[in-house]
């Protein structure tokens, strides 16, 4: 008995100490002199600017990602060719790699003497502007609908798509009508853990961004920015609004969650 | 059986849906490559495009061999605290209850969902130079070990619970009711069916710990040879435009997650076969 409330009190502490206290006390110099001054430091027109490309980005980020995440697990759950065993492994490949040797993959592809760096003279600017962001937001988020999806279609089978099949359905309507609505809260978890880590994103949108004020800074870029020109209210209160965002996250991820283990 | 039926699934012998097979084939194939292969194609040609020699000369300039020997140690303790912690942690989660259990379990997605950045502001807030603890590690190899902690938290939790959860308490009773301590109980029973998904747990945390960047740049002061790992060392060289420097060191980089991944799918691998 006695180990049971040692063990249980020496986790709570520890989750107390590295996550609790920290993130409260966050919220305690945010506001430490009233609510106006950290209201104010996030409404400036770069603070308003970093929110909107920071949900600009997520949006297109989600979009790619559910659609491409989708296909490519049922591409690996229902086809047969070979060669999946290596796209599993790229699929995982943006859990286990840094964010910051993703974006200069991209400065290196995307730049001068790169090999995709000739679009800049026709005029398509990808390095240093909004697709860049796009490209490295994506890379860093690709594994997620695609790890919640693959278990659901494993488990559901193919039963009921090869009815609707025997039943004169085409491919598009089996898939839209059968086997859509079943995987449909695993991509909805999915959507979220992209989500919440696409507007999290800093590492590679670091590299990729230049981090021109009010024009490639993101939530996460302006954070770093007035933490290190010394605006500390404007610093907090931005993560604040981030940290708020988190706690969104978290909620929906303990609704949408799957039975077994996290998924990420 | 039935399972063997479901994971063969009968040819559907019509054509338009092959050929629109074929043609979702094409297009998840090419988005995978155009996202992920050729930019990481463009890091590897980039690293060796002066040979051999100058990889290796710029992979072993003092300063990036300290900063990956930092990294590679930081990560390793934090890895090992997870072991024990995180196992620790999902013990609790599912074999105790108490009041707000619930707000627990929701609490270890925290780190998962709160920007990188944010987790480092928020650890310097208590532990940096205005700390009301007064404990200041700032610019310190612990603050470094504190951020990786915070940021790898969920994984060995994530990983160990569903398999507790599932774990059949008979066996445990069989043990107990045999005259078998608690302790006894764990190390020869509860352990060694935990351990392929503890392992495979702390080799996510590990290189997470491996490639953190925004939890470690506003901590760890990124002073060289003491505080600086590897993706600042990285980041540090694109500023002062070094590209072969931070090319070489990112490929290091990109072959250690490559092996851990590895390593990870030997444990799933194991994992499924133990499972049987």
């Amino acid at each position: 008995m006695l180990a049971r409330y040692a063990l249980r009190f020496g986790v709570l502490g520890y989750l107390a100490f590295l996550l609790l206290v920290p993130v409260g006390m966050i919220f305690y110099r945010t506001f430490e002199h009233g609510f106006w001054p950290a209201w104010h430091a996030v409404t400036t027109p770069a603070a308003r600017h970093a929110l909107w490309l920071t949900i600009l980005i997520a949006a297109i980020t989600v979009a790619c990602n559910t659609v491409f995440g989708v296909a490519l697990a049922h591409w690996l759950v229902r086809g047969r060719s070979r060669g999946r065993g290596l796209v599993n492994a790229i699929i995982d490949l943006p859990l286990a790699l840094s964010p910051v040797v993703v974006g200069l993959s991209l400065v290196f592809l995307y730049g001068t003497g790169g090999w995709f760096g000739g679009l800049a003279d026709h005029g398509i600017k990808i390095l240093f502007a909004l697709p860049a962001m796009v490209l490295a937001t994506i890379f860093v988020t690709i594994p997620f609908v695609v790890r919640e999806v693959v278990p659901v279609l494993r488990e559901i089978g193919t039963e009921q798509e090869q009815a609707a099949e025997t039943l004169g359905a085409s491919g598009f309507q089996v898939f839209r009508r059968v086997t859509l609505p079943a995987i449909r809260w695993g991509v909805a978890y999915g959507v979220v853990l992209t989500l919440a880590r696409a507007i999290g994103e800093f590492g590679a949108v670091s590299v990729v961004s230049g981090r021109i004020e009010g024009q490639t800074q993101t939530m996460t870029l302006f954070v770093s920015a007035q933490y290190e020109n010394f605006d500390y209210v404007g610093a907090y209160a931005a993560a604040v609004v981030l940290a708020l965002i988190a706690f969104a996250a978290v909620v929906v991820m303990k609704v949408f969650r799957p039975k077994e283990g996290a998924g990420y | 059986m039935a399972s063997n039926a479901a994971a063969a699934p009968a040819p559907v012998g019509r054509a338009a849906p092959l050929a629109g097979r074929a043609l979702g084939r094409g297009l998840v194939a090419g988005y995978l490559t155009l996202i992920v292969l050729i930019p990481l194609a463009a890091l590897t040609w980039r690293s060796l495009e002066h040979g051999k020699g100058s990889f290796w000369d710029a992979v072993s300039q003092p300063e990036a061999v300290a900063a990956l020997k930092l990294t590679v140690v930081a990560s390793l303790v934090v890895a090992a605290i997870n072991a024990v912690v995180g196992t620790a942690i999902a013990w609790v989660l599912v074999r105790d209850s108490f009041v707000g259990k619930g707000v627990v379990n929701s609490v270890i997605d925290l780190p998962f969902a709160l920007p990188t950045i944010v987790a480092g502001l928020v650890l310097l807030t208590l532990y940096g130079p205005d700390s009301p603890l007064g404990i200041n590690i700032a610019f310190t190899r612990t603050a470094i070990v504190f951020a990786l902690l915070f940021v790898t938290l969920p994984f060995v939790v994530r990983a160990v619970q569903p398999v507790l959860l599932e774990l059949d308490r008979e066996m445990e009773e069989a043990a107990e009711s045999l005259g078998a301590r608690p302790l006894a109980v764990f190390r020869r029973i509860v352990f060694p069916n935990l351990l392929p998904a503890i392992l495979s747990g702390v080799a996510l945390a590990f290189a997470r710990a491996i490639g953190e960047f925004g939890s470690l740049v506003l901590i760890s002061g990124n002073l060289p040879y003491k505080t600086e790992v590897s993706s600042v060392y990285i980041f540090g060289r694109i500023q002062s435009q070094d590209p072969g420097a931070a090319a070489a060191m990112s490929v290091v980089l990109l072959l250690i997650s490559l092996a851990i991944l590895l390593l990870i799918g030997a444990f799933r691998h194991w994992r499924v076969k133990h499972a049987r």
